[in-house]
């Protein structure tokens, strides 16, 4: 598993009068192959996730994955570092199924055929091999992310970190979200309110107001958190 | 239901026809149409484009939803000529109309949008000199065809919400919320595309 390090960062939104400190002191090494994160809205979790891949750079400290610092070597983190956002609807960027797959390969120059050979058999692996030529629109919302899932996982990043990716399905199609992403052999950071995902996860850290509080086995950081939203009014 | 000027996978030799062929054929029916001046060549025309369709094997109820739409346009544009022109302009305006977005359709639905996009890309390569970025134009093409049904299904989330609340048709109650979410969507869509590498030059051959 790569190595993730996130040294001392902090990080402000706006400048000013308007600026808003998200995130403290933030100092963790993850290497574990699974690591949820949880907190409440606005504690920070998705400002984390985009510092992974370099889509937030730190307003002070640093952010390295695999060695590579997120700041100078931002295009080679985030060919290391796929990332799966909450809103299906908006990370699929072409208007068929098999043509969204293919981007991420078409970019990297990969030679055709090769992106051809790729697309049928993740699409395959992932249950869309009947919707190649379906305009994206058409599918379904859990069809739709695991389409997004399976556009990130053909560039074939060592590091998968997801956002929320169930927040906007029904119960049937986060289930089948979470079973894929249970068969990942990538190392895989998930931001979820999902609790009950991260069962048989490595690491859980719990984000409260900007700061990382707890960094627990699941059992310990979930009751930490629920604690804590107990306690909060 | 068939969207729009979507593909339509299939085998036919217009399917595999290169796809800078297509576009080429039909900057030279545009070019052609402006020939078009008697009734009867317009309905040679309709005909040829019905044989092509048929090649192609799509049906025609998919060919008559390609032109629904105009509909309207047409028809104000008929009664204009019919009693400005007389009914033959009209129907020479009309068809010649029809005939275009018939073909233009005809180049979508058997083109992959990808295809499509790379054989303007080619055709834009020579701009790179005046400081056009190919891939950049490609990427916008592709990525305004795919926004088409995401506006869309926005307008139609503005128009439930108003609806649930007991508003009105008021123009600025939908504009408004259309026009932030559809920012809010760009926003995450930026996001999502850097994620996704687009800002990697792409590479000539891929
Ligand atoms: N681009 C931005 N500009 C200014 N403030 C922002 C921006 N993005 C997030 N924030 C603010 O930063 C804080 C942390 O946001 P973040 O999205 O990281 O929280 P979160 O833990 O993911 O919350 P949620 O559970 O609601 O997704 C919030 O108060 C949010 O309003
Ligand atoms: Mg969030």
């Amino acid at each position: 598993m790569p190595l993730i390090e996130v040294e001392g960062v902090g990080h402000v939104y706006g400048a000013g009068a308007a600026a808003r400190t998200v995130l403290a002191d933030v100092t963790v090494t993850l290497s574990e192959q699974r690591v949820g994160v949880i907190g409440a809205n606005g504690s920070g979790k998705s400002t984390f996730a985009r510092l992974l891949n370099g889509l937030v750079l730190p307003t002070s400290g640093r952010v390295r994955v695999d060695g590579l610092d997120t700041r100078s070597q931002g295009r080679g983190v985030r060919r290391l570092v796929g990332f799966c956002f909450t809103d299906p609807d908006a990370q699929i960027v072409m208007p068929t199924v098999a043509e969204d797959v293919a981007f991420g390969l078409r970019r990297r120059g990969v030679p055709k055929d090769e992106v051809a050979a790729r697309v049928a058999s993740v699409l395959a692996a992932y249950g869309l091999d009947g919707h190649a030529d379906h305009p994206a629109h058409l599918l379904s919302g859990g069809q739709k992310q695991l389409l997004a899932l399976a556009s990130v996982m053909v560039t074939e990043p060592a590091v998968l970190v997801m956002d929320e990716p169930t927040t906007l399905l029904d119960l049937r199609n986060a289930a089948r979200i979470a079973e894929v992403v249970a068969g990942l052999p990538e190392q895989v950071l998930l931001v979820t309110h999902h609790l009950d995902l991260l069962d048989d996860f490595d690491r859980v850290l719990v984000f409260d107001e900007g700061r990382l509080v707890c960094d627990d086995a699941p059992g310990a950081a979930v009751a930490h958190y629920r604690s804590l939203m107990a306690a909060t009014p | 239901m068939t969207p729009l000027g979507l593909f339509l996978p299939g085998t036919s030799p217009l399917h595999r026809a290169p796809a800078g062929l297509k576009l080429l054929g039909l900057v030279a029916a545009g070019v052609v149409s402006v020939l078009l001046d008697e009734p009867w060549q317009v309905l040679v025309a309709l005909g040829v484009v019905t044989v092509l369709y048929g090649v192609a094997g799509i049906s025609l109820r998919v060919a008559v939803a390609q032109v629904r739409p105009l509909l309207w346009i047409a028809l104000g544009t008929a009664v204009f000529h019919v009693l400005v022109n007389g009914p033959a302009r009209a129907f020479v305006v009309v068809g010649v109309l029809a005939v275009l977005v018939l073909l233009a359709a005809l180049v979508t639905l058997s083109t992959r949008t990808t295809d499509l996009v790379d054989a303007i890309v080619a055709v834009c390569r020579p701009l790179r000199r005046v400081g056009v970025d190919p891939d950049r134009v490609g990427l916008l093409l592709a990525l305004g065809i795919r926004c088409v049904p995401v506006v869309v299904g926005l307008a139609q989330e503005v128009r439930d919400a108003q609806r649930a609340r007991g508003l009105g048709a008021s123009p600025r109650a939908f504009v408004v919320p259309l026009i932030v979410r559809s920012l809010r969507h760009a926003d995450a869509l930026g996001e999502a595309l850097v994620a996704r590498g687009a800002e990697d030059p792409v590479p000539d051959e891929g």
